[in-house]
């Protein structure tokens, strides 16, 4: 046996071995669930069952039909703010970019109570409107993080590029529509990803605004409950297979995953 | 003009869309109502029953100790491998990559799941251990210490590595007296990013935590769903009370960062060189 060598290499070891026993081994698992029944036979059952459960599919359109309105109405009260944060040459832009960061850090649970107790006041019963409060909560959930991507985005758009455009003969809004918006996609693509999944996913939002839990995160709530771990890995895995192909399509890790959880300091 | 007002109009709708209900609430938390819209009289017993309810005091006092301990694994975790990561092969390196991508795109919900079935379901390890939960949280973290680190690994000057193993030292030495200080902006940010995601989690605790333990998140959860009034509005003093800190630290970061020469702006777009 050769004498040991340290090598910078190895400092990796530790944070591997993390990964694969608690973040691929269980992904494995939840395959291996999601493919056999109670005596742990192969099936697709499961899977079938997804697909012809009129309960689940009406689950997932419904929390699609969510998540694209929240998403569209993050994204139409968010652009307009991160645009004259970032480019309306306001003094003391980053400062008050921070107030609409902020209430990212304070616990989500605590602030969905707040809207809560004001949309109480002001509609009374809140399961008269199920889907308007669904989207009134998450979007004020998740407006933060649809904010600092397209802000971040905007920030570094180049400036001169607009200057052209409009030297060209460019009106304000054809400049809007065929140089800012396109050079945004960045951030708005990113801002939606941040936004989309956790509201087809979050339903604590939804059951603590009028106890109701019918979106796709809540059939793994409930196979939870009932200690279903089959019915429930092919939940989790359908969803892991949606959230991975639009992460192909979304590209590779960098900067922004980590900017668009408000890593600020 | 009138396009500065109309734009200006909006910031401060979306701002009071924004601000409140966090606001109403804390109003009302100094006062003895239990209900939002009647006004009587002022009082601090919300405070009181926060501080002094030992239920209440355990909660806390058990998310932050939690949120700083995962946190705290996170920072090495993480920082360690980022740091091996970056000197290794491109082949490991990518499985690394990717295996760290993980927990930040998936869902929470399919994160906490997948890890319960793993540890409880088929490794059959008892909630009351705070294994589980402490590995979640972990599991959580860890990926955006590892994303917070890279950067400052890739910014450094390699050669100050090489100039302290030619002068004499050891690995060890040179990886602690040269590369950590160069990366340590990175770890803080990382650890920072961590105490905040793990206060904010629901999912993972609630499929992993031991059944007599609570965090912020799960008990107030719980708490909606029928509580006793005297905790239902002790939670907006705690509402509150995270609202006031976390202005608090928002304004300390900020005074911070002025003061430093212009290497890092407020909002923490350094100039970190994207790939």
């Amino acid at each position: 046996m050769g004498t040991f060598r340290f090598s910078r290499k190895q400092l990796c070891i530790p944070y591997a071995l993390f990964l694969v026993c608690f973040v691929v081994l269980p992904l494995a698992v939840i395959i291996y669930y999601a493919f056999t029944d109670g005596s742990g036979r192969f099936t697709l059952e499961n899977l079938l069952s997804f697909f012809t459960n009129g309960n689940t599919i009406g689950t997932l359109c419904y929390s699609v039909v969510i998540a694209v309105a929240v998403t569209a109405v993050c994204l139409l009260i968010a652009y307009p703010v991160a645009y004259v944060l970032a480019r309306s040459g306001l003094k003391r832009g980053p400062v008050i970019l921070m107030m609409f960061i902020l209430p990212m850090w304070i616990n989500f649970t605590l602030r969905i109570t707040a809207l809560k107790e004001v949309l109480t006041l002001i509609e009374g019963n809140l399961s008269l409107h199920p889907f308007l409060n669904t989207i009134i909560a998450m979007t004020y959930d998740f407006l933060p993080f649809m904010i600092l991507p397209l802000y971040t985005t905007l920030l570094q758009l180049d400036e001169s590029l607009l200057e052209a455009a409009a030297d060209l003969g460019a009106g304000p809004v054809a400049v809007f529509f065929r140089v800012t918006l396109p050079l945004s996609m960045p951030g708005i693509v990113s801002g939606v990803t941040m936004t989309f999944l956790p509201a087809m996913t979050n339903y604590v939002i939804l059951d603590m605004i009028y106890n109701s839990t019918y979106i796709m995160g809540s059939l793994i709530g409930s196979y939870f409950n009932i200690y279903d771990w089959h019915n429930g890995s092919m939940i989790s895995l359908i969803l892991f297979a949606g959230i991975c192909i639009v992460s192909i399509f979304t590209g590779k890790a960098d900067q922004s995953d980590l900017d668009n959880r408000g890593a600020v300091l | 003009m009138m396009k500065k007002v109309l734009s200006y109009s909006w910031l401060v709708l979306v701002a009071l869309f924004m601000y409140i209900p966090v606001l109403i609430l804390a109003f009302y938390s100094f006062t003895d109502s239990t209900t939002i819209g009647a006004v009587r009289g002022f009082s601090l017993h919300n405070y009181v029953t926060l501080f002094t309810m030992e239920e209440l005091r355990n909660m806390i006092g058990g998310t932050l100790l939690l949120a700083v301990g995962a946190a705290a694994i996170a920072a090495v975790l993480g920082t360690l491998g980022a740091i091996g990561a970056f000197y290794s092969r491109p082949v490991p390196r990518t499985l690394v990559e990717t295996a760290n991508r993980v927990p930040v795109v998936n869902a929470d919900v399919v994160t906490a799941f997948s890890i319960c079935i793993l540890l409880i379901v088929v490794l059959g390890i008892e909630k009351n251990t705070f294994i589980p939960l402490v590995i979640g949280h972990v599991v959580l973290c860890t990926p955006f210490v590892y994303l917070a680190v890279m950067p400052k690994l890739k910014q450094m000057d390699n050669g100050l590595y090489e100039a302290a193993l030619d002068l004499g030292a050891t690995p060890f030495q040179a990886l602690r007296k040269i590369v950590l200080p160069q990366i340590i902006p990175g770890v803080i940010s990382g650890f920072m990013l961590s105490i905040t995601l793990s206060l904010d989690d629901y999912f993972v605790s609630t499929y992993t935590k031991p059944a007599t333990f609570d965090t912020i998140s799960t008990y107030v959860y719980n708490a909606t769903r029928g509580a006793q009034t005297e905790i239902k509005t002790a939670l907006w003093a705690l509402s509150t009370v995270i609202f006031l800190v976390v202005i608090i630290a928002v304004v300390l970061m900020n005074l911070a960062a002025s003061k430093q020469p212009k290497t890092q702006e407020v909002s923490g777009h350094d100039g970190r060189e994207r790939e």
